[in-house]
């Protein structure tokens, strides 16, 4: 099954440690809000990279 | 038409458009965040001296003087990092909320525009330059310029979008959780270390005071080596060494741990600070090297319009002015980064007790490892490529 990365926003600290690590900017950080988008290919580098553990790959 | 703009408000890129400012450049700050300098990501602790090479020290945005640092080994072996002259403050920690905002208005005093809530989503190459693409309130905007000066930070789209850097692998990155923590019972004159492979793994702990009883209490970790989040990291060696006192404020980040880039430049566009990996591997401070790019960066800008060329041939001057500055220092301290990295925990203790008790009077990496050969010349072999 295909994954991708969803974020938990009550956990997210809005510190972009995942946008830096993305390979195909398929995260963006708009102030406090991530956005993930489509073309997230469920690496799971970022998951592994957050400092907050915010992050987790879905099915989907 | 702009003669530079400028990505990202943090130390380089404010001082990047104050330095072209003031030289009599037009150029455009932007910032995506609506308020610069917060959300805070950083321990906030900076040398006297790489601070006052570039801006006039003001109270205000002064939280501690350090007169030293104190390096603790994962036995706990105490290593003291200090200035061997009473009242001899080496060290500041700062306040960047307050800091980042002044820099931003020297800029605009010096006659830069900045507009904040505006990010660069990418740009186009056009005849006479760039065009950039942002995205101000919501709203698509569109700025040409002959220059495009990236300081967008660890996050650094331009610099990809350039193909100047790659992006960040897993071991090329800290990742970084914080609490500001209030009642805490430490010497305000010291930075403190904690070193441990099960401690912080790649990385270290700090504590680094603020004044009034306050620290900022945090930990910076590899992802390629660690078990799980920053934050359980840290939330554990609170635990371990037994911290006390309330949190007041949280702060997640991450610091590129790269070393130096081959250039920083391409037609049109330069990158400074943790935009282009000028933050130091071994200790992650970057505040110190994004001030002095942001600075050689708007020097060349002015240098380039004057000369009407924008090449990367042009632009390596500004790669010379940061290389000369501290490029030597990423380069050996990537290296010693890698030794520590070999190092596991019975070999750091015995290293540790080597030099516990000696005075070293200098706070710095060069310093320790200065001591060590001098406790252990087995290590010049290993460490020979550090001084070449
Ligand atoms: C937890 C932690 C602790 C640290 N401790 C220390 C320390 O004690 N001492 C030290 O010297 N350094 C420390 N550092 C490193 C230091 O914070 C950075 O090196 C420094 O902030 C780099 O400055 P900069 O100007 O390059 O980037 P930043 O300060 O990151 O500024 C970049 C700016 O660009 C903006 N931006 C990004 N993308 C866009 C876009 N597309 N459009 C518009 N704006 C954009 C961002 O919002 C940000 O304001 C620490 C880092 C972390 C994470
Ligand atoms: S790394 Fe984690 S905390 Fe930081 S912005 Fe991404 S999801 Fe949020
Ligand atoms: S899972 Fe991989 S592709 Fe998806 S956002 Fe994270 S790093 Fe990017």
């Amino acid at each position: 099954m295909p994954k991708k990365a969803v974020v938990d926003r009550r956990k997210c600290a809005y510190c972009g440690a995942c946008v830096a690590v993305c390979n195909l900017n398929a995260n963006e950080l708009i102030e406090t809000y991530l956005e993930i988008k489509d073309n997230c290919n469920g690496c799971g580098i970022c998951v592994r990279t957050c400092p907050m553990g915010a992050l987790s790959l879905m099915e989907v | 038409m702009f003669d530079v703009v400028v990505v990202g408000a943090g130390p380089a890129g404010s001082m990047a458009a104050k330095t072209a400012a003031e030289k009599g450049l037009s150029v455009l700050l932007v910032e995506k965040r609506q308020e610069i300098g917060t959300p805070v990501r950083c321990a906030e602790g900076i040398s006297k001296d790489s601070l006052s090479r570039f801006v006039e020290i003001d109270r205000k945005w002064i939280a501690a003087e350090v007169v030293g640092a104190k390096i603790y080994a994962p036995d706990m072996t105490e290593v003291v990092l200090a200035e061997e002259m009473a009242g001899n403050e080496v060290g500041f920690v700062l306040e960047r909320k307050i800091f980042d905002r002044h820099l931003a208005r020297l800029a605009a005093k010096a006659g830069a525009e900045v507009f904040v809530k505006t990010t660069a989503l990418g740009f186009e190459r056009t005849e006479g330059g760039l065009k950039v693409k942002l995205r101000r309130l919501g709203e698509d905007w569109e700025v040409e310029t002959k220059i495009l000066i990236g300081a967008d930070g660890v996050e650094s789209r331009i610099g990809r979008e350039a193909g100047i850097i790659k992006t960040l692998k897993m071991s090329e990155i800290e990742s970084c959780a914080q609490y500001l923590i209030s009642g805490i019972d430490i010497d305000e004159k010291y930075t403190y270390f904690y070193l441990g492979n099960d401690l912080a793994p790649g990385g270290y702990a700090w504590i680094f005071p603020k004044g009034d009883k306050s620290a900022n209490v945090g930990i910076g970790i590899l992802p390629s080596l660690a078990k799980m989040p920053a934050k359980q990291y840290l939330d554990r060696f609170i635990e371990k060494v037994g911290v006390r006192g309330k949190i007041v404020e949280f702060v997640a980040g991450a610091v590129p741990v790269y070393g130096e880039i081959s250039t920083a430049v391409t037609d049109n566009i330069m990158l400074c600070g943790d935009a282009a990996y000028h933050s130091d591997p071994i200790t992650g401070g970057g505040i110190a090297n994004a001030l002095a790019a942001g600075y050689h960066a708007g020097v060349v800008a002015a240098e380039a319009v004057e000369a009407k060329d924008y090449s990367a041939g042009f632009l390596r001057r500004y790669d010379e002015r940061w290389k000369s500055d501290f490029g030597l220092k990423l380069r050996r301290n990537k290296k010693l980064q890698e030794f520590f990295l070999k190092l596991d925990d019975a070999t750091l203790n015995r290293l540790a007790r080597s030099i516990s008790g000696k005075k070293i009077e200098e706070m710095s990496v060069q310093a320790i490892i200065m001591e060590l050969l001098k406790t252990n010349p087995s290590l010049i072999e290993v460490l020979k490529d550090f001084f070449s």
